[in-house]
């Protein structure tokens, strides 16, 4: 227990908390990474589930290459990567975007999916054309899941982008991997300790978010 | 190849070393998860604590665990220890929803069937609730296959051996096949575990090859954890 204490002490340190390896510019870092990363993999992934959910087409192909992908272990990727575009954040990066497809992608077309098929025969009877459906109906009621998808894919990258500082780039794993060299525990606890409270802190937020989301309609018909 | 080929030995070392880390932590999450699944179903004032902190155990990344268990339960700060733990604790977060959302699906009518024809709540439980909840426990116990397979390499930055030490290795020694070798081999691994998975599940439950739901399938939306 008192590592758990030296590591608190580390992070209290008021000279931890300056320059430009100061907990603020590395934490600034990590959700940058963080936010960057899923970003590019939601501009990627959401249009194509949208597609399959709306279309039902390549259903069997999604599943299968996400639950794929998923098996792909990042920090693979990450020195692969690393090794053929050499050290900075492009690797890092990549892997990143890599990481967080596969459920921002399930969560789309599952979410489009799940929409149950007479509220959009009602939509299309009402003369609605198929982008009108997709963009009024299914993507409205699939937006909790869809928000779902990218709350786990950001929750992933958060707690990955710890191993950027493996390959040389910032974020809150360079206290940890510094840890690791000088045998300096409380170091790695106290980075360890901040990834913690980051993805805590992201996950309350995102949930938050997630329970706004629901259309009112859907929320006072689910109240009942 | 070359490379491959010269250090066949090692990779072999490095999967059963995987293998080691990854089968106890599959095994531990699985046996644990259905008591806690269960009472998480049957107590419904024990239901929202037990979700509410699994949900929050899966959000504390790997890494940072392995590196802070040893604060906690007192092992060394490389023991292999620490990552089944961690591994355990992770497959225990996923699968105790599934395990109460699959027991919540058995339909009541069965249960009352099932206590009319003279079942225990005991046998009930075995007989009766498991196997019908079996293939939604199995698809929950995949992808907490494939995830503690990938993840086990995560450990190797802080020296526990496993097929992670070829990406380590590989990178600090400029070896590429090295690096490629230990992706594909984490890969097949997760993907042999989960095949042995399935297998399991048709010897066990030979009903779900017969009878399938005609309904339109739906895709789950299933959850992962971040390193």
């Amino acid at each position: 227990m008192n590592q758990l204490a030296a590591a608190w002490q580390w992070i209290l340190d008021p000279a931890h908390w300056a320059g430009p390896d100061g907990i603020p510019v590395r934490m600034w870092e990590h959700l940058w990474y963080t936010f960057a990363a899923v970003g590019i993999a939601a501009a990627i992934a959401i249009p194509i589930g949208l597609a399959i959910g709306h279309t039902g087409r390549g259903r069997a192909l999604a599943v299968g290459s996400t639950s794929a992908a998923r098996a792909i272990p990042t920090l693979g990727l990450i020195t692969l990567l690393a090794l053929m575009w050499g050290v900075g954040l492009t690797a890092p990066m990549v892997a990143f975007v890599v990481l967080a497809i596969p459920s921002i992608l399930a969560g789309a077309y599952a979410g489009v999916d799940s929409v149950e098929p007479h509220v959009t025969d009602a939509a299309t009877a009402m003369g609605m054309t198929g982008t009108q459906v997709l963009g009024r109906v299914e993507v409205p009621l699939a937006l909790p899941m869809i928000w779902g998808g990218i709350r786990a894919g950001t929750l992933q990258v958060v707690a990955t982008a710890t191993l950027a500082a493996y390959v040389g780039s910032g974020g809150l794993g360079r206290y940890l991997f510094r840890g690791l060299k000088t045998q300096d525990y409380p170091q790695m606890l106290a980075s360890a300790l901040l990834v913690v409270g980051l993805a805590i802190a992201l996950e309350a937020v995102l949930a938050f978010a997630q329970r706004v989301m629901v259309p009112r309609g859907v929320r006072e018909r689910s109240r009942r | 190849m070359t490379w491959v080929l010269a250090n066949l030995g090692l990779l072999l070392d490095r999967t059963l070393a995987h293998l080691a880390l990854a089968v106890p932590s599959i095994l531990a999450a699985f046996a644990l998860s259905i008591p806690l699944g269960w009472a998480a179903f049957r107590y419904r004032l024990i239901r929202g604590p037990l979700l509410t902190g699994a949900g929050l155990l899966y959000a504390i990344p790997s890494l940072p665990l392995f590196v802070a268990l040893p604060a906690l339960i007192g092992t060394g700060a490389r023991d292999a220890v620490n990552v089944i733990v961690a591994l355990t604790l992770y497959g225990i977060a996923l699968m105790t929803r599934s395990v109460a959302d699959a027991l919540a699906a058995v339909p009541p009518e069965t249960h009352q069937s099932a206590t009319a024809l003279g079942y225990s709540p005991w046998g009930r439980f075995w007989l009766v609730e498991i196997p019908l909840a079996g293939p939604a426990i199995l698809a929950g116990l995949r992808v907490v296959t494939v995830s503690t397979v990938s993840l086990v390499t995560v450990s190797a930055v802080l020296g526990v051996d496993s097929l992670g030490l070829l990406f380590t290795d590989g990178f600090q020694r400029g070896i590429v096949a090295e690096v490629v070798a230990g992706l594909v081999l984490t890969i097949v691994v997760a993907l042999a575990l989960d095949a042995a998975a399935v297998l399991a599940g048709r010897i066990l439950m030979p009903w779900t090859r017969v009878g399938r739901p005609r309904r339109r399938r739906r895709a789950q939306p299933a959850v992962e954890v971040g390193v």
